[in-house]
């Protein structure tokens, strides 16, 4: 991967996900020596990361580049005690379900330290993740686990949907004074989409509306931001107008975006690859009911996976996702 | 790697840390008895030596972690006593604003800076620090502190291991008072030697007696020089006992009555304030104006705390993020 080329040279062409958040990673690097990359693999002497987001890197940055032994606890807690003293760590945990083998050093630590401390010390650190239900990888490499840190204060949730929002994103993450969680979805690393304007940074907490409409709100993020957009145009041509959100920062959510959009259109729908149970559906849904209860049209639809792990078998993990249908199907309910 | 003798005024130094660790110990446990005081609070009496050793060899730049038992750990580092009684009083003028307490005691300005109340949680923190301090090029080194009880845990492996690959400047400080809150050492350990465990990781392995001032020192030193100069880390073994059980409240009933008996007449604190007269490194005259100094900065402290008012409740709405919440 060529991390050099100019921004005049790449800006017009497409790019992927994988080149987006490779260049995001470069940027931050050349421009503060603070920033240090590290986790399984990263290096470019081992392959630069397993979808290659952080080649090249290494080999520019040297020892602000390391590739770690397999010791998620260890090296997630060396990332909490740089970014103490003002180093802004983005380590890389290789699959999403691998955080449990390093919650402590997450929700207790980087979370909570600034709180604890009095405001004396912080924790600018970013970790970065990937997964996705699609791949065969069953139920320990598939899952989607944000609403965990969204359930703990003091850490943000990111998830981006696409090559610019994850430029932008992972550039604010990395700036950002306190812990951000960067999840990525497999499904998306290689869908091309507008390339970044590098330096641009997309501020956390902002969602983006993705395409106005009048009839009903859709707010998705990650994923299901692939999902909608076609759902949504086959509902048009029977004159559905469909608002769709991308919240594109899961925790906090960007609530006066959706509570204007839902005040307008009456109707809201969530959809998110997460299981359905306890999940940021329910959150978002909550809130909705709560603020606007009495300007519903329809109760607030969730869409989402089976409350059950990620299965092996193709039909089964088919069968584990939301489908087009169900989106559809949750839509025309909330217009009934 | 240079083994000297601490001289007389680094010995008076480590005795005036042990004891301001140690009064300001008995002192809170007796607010504690009194009522004045309520906390779950996990006293290092017994375990002064070992800070109080090592922290004469480190600077204000050098970093500190300890964990929930760190009263002593912070008091040796410099955090002033009255910013700690304000903060074990829960008071607006605690270190931490009355929000961490004495599990989360925080001073920077010190190089105290982080305390975890999770086991083994203390060591891959430590790294970060160190490997912070490696990629400015700075000499200053961070020294993590345990328990016997966290050498069990994978954060002690992961980080040992981690540590010995990238030869991080850091001092891996194990306080073996043999009992891991409830269970004896022999239960729950594999090894006769914590040190041993040192090998492993292909690191030196320092077994000392942790009642020894000079004995820590001499370890301490080792390690601290060799982090220093670039030759990695070190795990120190300190072997000691800590005398109020686990937290307070704890009646040590799992403790053998001839093993207290022996660890309480070892006590650390009188024998080297005895050694100290009779090897003419202070006067009698000496020891006791340090103590008079002691007690009154902790009567200052107490009443510093005593005096703080108590945090706004709209602390709770501060400091989770860099801007407030709603």
């Amino acid at each position: 991967m060529d991390t050099n080329t100019s921004t005049q040279q790449k800006a017009a062409a497409p790019v992927n996900m994988i080149q987006a958040l490779n260049w995001a990673l470069h940027d931050a690097m050349e421009e503060d020596a603070n920033v240090i990359h590290f986790g399984e693999e990263v290096g470019d002497a081992e392959g630069g990361g397993i979808v290659k987001i952080s080649a090249g890197l290494s080999t520019k940055f040297g020892s602000r580049v390391r590739s770690t032994p397999i010791s998620e606890m260890g090296f997630m807690g060396a990332a909490v005690g740089a970014a103490v003293v003002g180093m802004k760590p983005v380590v890389e945990v290789m699959l999403m379900n691998f955080v449990a083998v390093c919650m402590d050093q997450i929700t207790n630590h980087a979370a909570k330290l600034r709180f604890m401390s009095g405001g004396q010390t912080h924790v600018p650190m970013v970790i970065r993740t990937m997964t996705g239900s699609g791949f065969q990888n069953g139920g320990q490499h598939s899952d989607f686990l944000e609403a965990w840190f969204c359930h703990t204060p003091g850490i943000k949730v990111v998830m981006p949907s696409n090559p610019a929002d994850g430029y932008g994103l992972l550039r604010s993450a990395i700036d950002d004074p306190d812990p951000v969680l960067f999840i990525d979805h497999l499904n998306n690393y290689w869908t091309p989409g507008v390339a970044p304007v590098r330096g641009t940074k997309i501020p956390l907490g902002k969602a983006r509306i993705h395409q106005p409409g009048k009839d009903v709100t859709v707010i998705g993020y990650s994923r299901s931001m692939l999902d909608i957009p076609p759902v949504a145009a086959k509902l048009e041509a029977e004159g559905i107008s469909v608002e769709i959100i991308d919240l594109r920062t899961v925790s906090p959510i960007d609530m006066d975006t959706v509570l204007a959009s839902v005040k307008k259109t009456g109707r809201a729908v969530i959809v998110h690859e997460a299981v359905k149970s306890f999940g940021v559906g329910a959150e978002l849904s909550s809130r909705i009911h709560e603020a606007l209860f009495r300007e519903l049209k329809a109760p607030v639809e969730r869409v989402a996976s089976n409350d059950s792990p990620v299965p092996y078998a193709p039909p089964l993990e088919a069968a584990f996702l939301y489908s087009h249908a169900d989106i559809e199907a949750a839509i025309r309910k909330t217009l009934a | 790697m240079g083994m000297t003798q601490p001289d007389s005024k680094t010995l008076v130094a480590i005795y005036k840390k042990m004891a301001l660790i140690k009064h300001s110990d008995d002192r809170v446990i007796g607010a504690m008895k009194a009522g004045r005081m309520q906390m779950p609070y996990y006293s290092a009496r017994g375990q002064e030596c070992i800070p109080a050793a090592i922290s004469t060899l480190l600077t204000d730049e050098d970093y500190l972690v300890t964990i929930y038992r760190g009263v002593h750990d912070m008091l040796a580092k410099g955090l002033p006593a009255k910013l700690l009684w304000a903060e074990l009083a829960g008071k607006a003028t605690g270190s931490c604003k009355g929000k961490g307490g004495p599990m989360h005691l925080t001073y920077p300005s010190k190089g105290c800076m982080v305390t975890t109340g999770i086991v083994g949680a203390s060591m891959p923190i430590a790294c970060g620090l160190a490997l912070a301090s490696q990629l400015r090029g700075e000499t200053r080194v961070t020294v993590a502190n345990f328990g016997d009880g966290a050498s069990n845990i994978g954060a002690f492996h992961e980080s040992l291991n981690l540590a010995s690959v990238w030869k991080l400047p850091v001092i891996l400080v194990c306080q073996n008072n043999r009992f891991a809150e409830h269970t004896s050492y022999a239960k729950g350990t594999s090894v006769a030697k914590i040190a041993n465990r040192a090998a492993s990781y292909d690191m030196p392995g320092l077994h000392v007696d942790g009642n020894d001032p000079v004995a820590v020192y001499q370890a301490a030193q080792q390690a601290i020089e060799r982090a220093r100069s670039g030759g990695g880390p070190t795990l120190i073994e300190a072997l000691t006992f800590r005398f109020n059980g686990h937290l307070i409240g704890d009646m040590g009933e799992y403790i053998p009555k001839a093993e207290y008996a022996a660890a309480v007449a070892a006590d650390p604190y009188p024998k080297y304030r005895s050694w100290l007269i009779d090897n003419r490194h202070a006067t009698s005259a000496e020891i006791e104006a340090i103590e008079a100094g002691i007690k009154a900065e902790i009567d200052e402290a107490e009443a510093f705390a005593m005096s703080s008012p108590p945090p706004d409740a709209i602390e709770v709405k501060r400091d989770v993020y860099a801007y407030d919440i709603a």
